[in-house]
């Protein structure tokens, strides 16, 4: 067997911050195909960590499995331990409806509703039942996705209006609204140009004071440049052709891309891989 | 040195790029769909005219009496109350029952049933009901709906005729709704989701909203094609007589209530039958208003979509 197994990068912080998610053993299929393997990966609060690797090799499943969006997908089965602040995710009281109100979800391609910016933001409040104070509920969401000063005289208007990146700072906004704990990112600047890129990193930077955030990228110096830790994945192809998903390094983002501990991983950053 | 055969890039850019050539299949294919949208409108446009020719001395000499008197063996006396007053009531039917059980298979099949043989076998036979020809239908009402459940329908009443065109219908009304639906962006409701909205929220806040213009346009369509059905009804009980009293009272609910109804499609077959020249013009003059009707229902469907349209 070459299967290749996680180790922690030498040189993790010894103030570590509370666990928000601790993934064990973490397998995901779709229908007969096993699409990740053998998980394992500690989320702490207040940090970003970064998903990094290949197309394909199972990033935004694994993403997908911290807010139990993979319920959606009919044949998709999540196996091992998803533990969020110690509850696991996937035990048989836990409502996924409730798990994304806590735990927010920004998408690759900007998907605003066909709806006014206002009702874009306080869709979510509104279905969890916030009555009163919806207006100031809105007006603080954008203003942390730092849309507030660009939309503040045309919230009436519809959100399709907007530019690319404002449209992707509105589902920031969106993801906000309903005060989750957590934001996942799924490439959350890919369909985006430099500029635009620059002000979701930017934004990221400054959420993660208020906000836990796991984003997926397969931008080098995106993750680089905003993480705190990096998950670095592969596809693991076996004798039979099949493609598994495969963590390969987890650690501190600094000590990854400067002295990874694996192979793999130097390949991958240096740009010698795929 | 220089050789002046060799030609310079700027040449070769040129020979390249002009010259055009000419594209004879392309132009062929042009040509032929021109001809054949040509063809279907001069039918078209040669129907209409003539329809209108022959009918229009009707309209004008009797006026609104034509829609307003009742059916009479006399040509000169005869009017179409009792069609309009019997189309409409049907269509009440069609949009009462049609439309939302329609619309809630469509949810039902589109956003919550698995995708298993069964929902697959189940979406198959709806495409195939819909493309049953209408007199299946008028044998299906009159066994069900006339003979079995005569006690509640009354039998030959327009209650009849109206749950056989709802029928009829309903697969249509299932494939447009359940297209509408499907249209709408996987974006959307995984947005939707991704907020804590439960899947009843997801269709009711973000779905419906964004598909509810296609099936308006798509219901309106429906209740069109079900107005100009005759079929079914010649079996399901409408009247096919040349005079028949009339209800009562002058209300929809009247003629809804009343035992003998007959339709709009129903009077232009029958007059058409008649041996009598005036019954040719006042055919003509039928469909002339049948005609009238159908291009109202049509507008209304067009108004509808863009209206709901412009609001997002
Ligand atoms: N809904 C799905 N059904 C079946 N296979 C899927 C589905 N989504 C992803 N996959 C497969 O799972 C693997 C991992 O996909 P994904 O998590 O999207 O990778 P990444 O985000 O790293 O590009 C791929 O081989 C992909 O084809
Ligand atoms: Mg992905």
């Amino acid at each position: 067997m070459n299967r290749i197994d996680a180790q922690p990068t030498s040189g993790a912080s010894d103030t570590d911050r509370p666990l928000v998610f601790d993934v064990q053993g973490l397998n995901v299929f779709y229908g007969d195909f096993h699409a990740v393997r053998d998980v394992e990966l500690p989320v702490r609060q207040n940090e970003i960590t970064a998903l990094i690797g290949p197309s394909g090799c199972g990033k935004s499943t694994v993403l997908r499995s911290l807010n139990r969006m993979n319920d959606l997908i009919p044949d998709a089965r999540v196996e091992g331990q998803v533990a969020y602040h110690g509850v696991d995710l996937y035990g048989p009281e836990v409502d996924p409806v409730q798990v994304r109100r806590h735990i927010g979800m920004v998408f690759q391609k900007p998907n605003p509703f066909p709806k006014s910016i206002y009702d874009n933001v306080a869709f979510g409040p509104k279905i969890a039942g916030v009555r009163s104070g919806l207006d100031d509920v809105v007006e603080d969401s954008l203003k942390r996705a730092a849309l507030w000063d660009e939309v503040k005289g045309k919230l009436s208007e519809s959100a399709y209006a907007l530019s690319g990146g404002q449209q992707q700072r509105l589902c920031i906004a969106r993801a906000i609204a309903t005060r989750p704990d957590v934001i996942l990112m799924d490439e959350p600047a890919s369909a985006l140009d430099p500029i635009a890129t620059l002000r979701i990193e930017e934004l990221m930077f400054e959420l993660k004071e208020d906000y836990t955030i796991v984003v997926v990228t397969h931008n080098m110096q995106q993750a680089a440049r905003v993480s705190d830790r990096t998950a670095f994945f592969t596809v693991e192809v076996g004798e039979d052709g099949t493609r598994t998903g495969v963590l390969v390094e987890f650690g501190d983002t600094s000590t990854m891309f400067t002295n990874p501990s694996r192979k793999e991983t130097e390949d991958y950053i240096t740009g010698r891989f795929g | 040195m220089t050789n002046r055969s060799v030609p310079t890039t700027g040449d070769l850019v040129a020979g390249a790029l002009k010259g055009r050539r000419l594209d004879v299949g392309g132009f062929v294919l042009v040509v032929g769909l021109l001809l054949a949208l040509l063809i279907s409108m001069i039918v078209l446009v040669t129907l209409i005219a003539d329809m209108i020719q022959q009918g229009l001395p009707v309209l004008a000499e009797r006026g609104w009496a034509f829609v307003s008197t009742p059916l009479s063996p006399d040509a000169h006396d005869a009017g179409i109350v009792q069609g309009i007053m019997g189309s409409l009531g049907l269509m009440l039917f069609v949009v009462v029952i049609a439309f939302p059980v329609g619309v809630a298979s469509a949810i039902y099949l589109e956003e919550y049933a698995p995708d298993t043989r069964l929902t697959r076998f189940i979406v198959a036979n709806v495409r195939n009901l819909a493309g049953v020809p209408s007199i299946v239908y008028g044998l299906l009402g009159l066994a069900i709906f006339v003979k079995l459940l005569g006690g509640i329908t009354g039998g030959r009443t327009l209650i009849s005729g109206g749950l056989t065109l709802a029928i009829l219908v309903l697969p249509i009304m299932i494939i447009t709704a359940s297209e509408a639906l499907r249209a709408v962006p996987m974006a959307i409701r995984e947005a939707a989701f991704g907020v804590g909205a439960t899947r009843w929220e997801v269709i009711r806040y973000q779905v419906l909203p964004v598909a509810t213009p296609a099936i308006l346009t798509g219901t309106v369509l429906t209740i069109a094609r079900a107005f100009g059905e005759s079929a079914p009804l010649l079996l399901s009980g409408a009247v096919l007589s040349l005079f028949f009293a009339s209800p009562s009272g002058a209300t929809l609910w009247d003629f809804v209530a009343h035992e003998k109804y007959t339709a709009l499609p129903i009077i232009v077959f029958n007059w058409a039958r008649q041996p009598q020249k005036e019954f040719v013009a006042l055919t003509a003059a039928a469909i002339v208003v049948l005609l009238a009707i159908l291009l109202l229902v049509n507008a209304t469907a067009i108004v509808l979509r863009d209206r709901f349209e412009r609001r997002t």
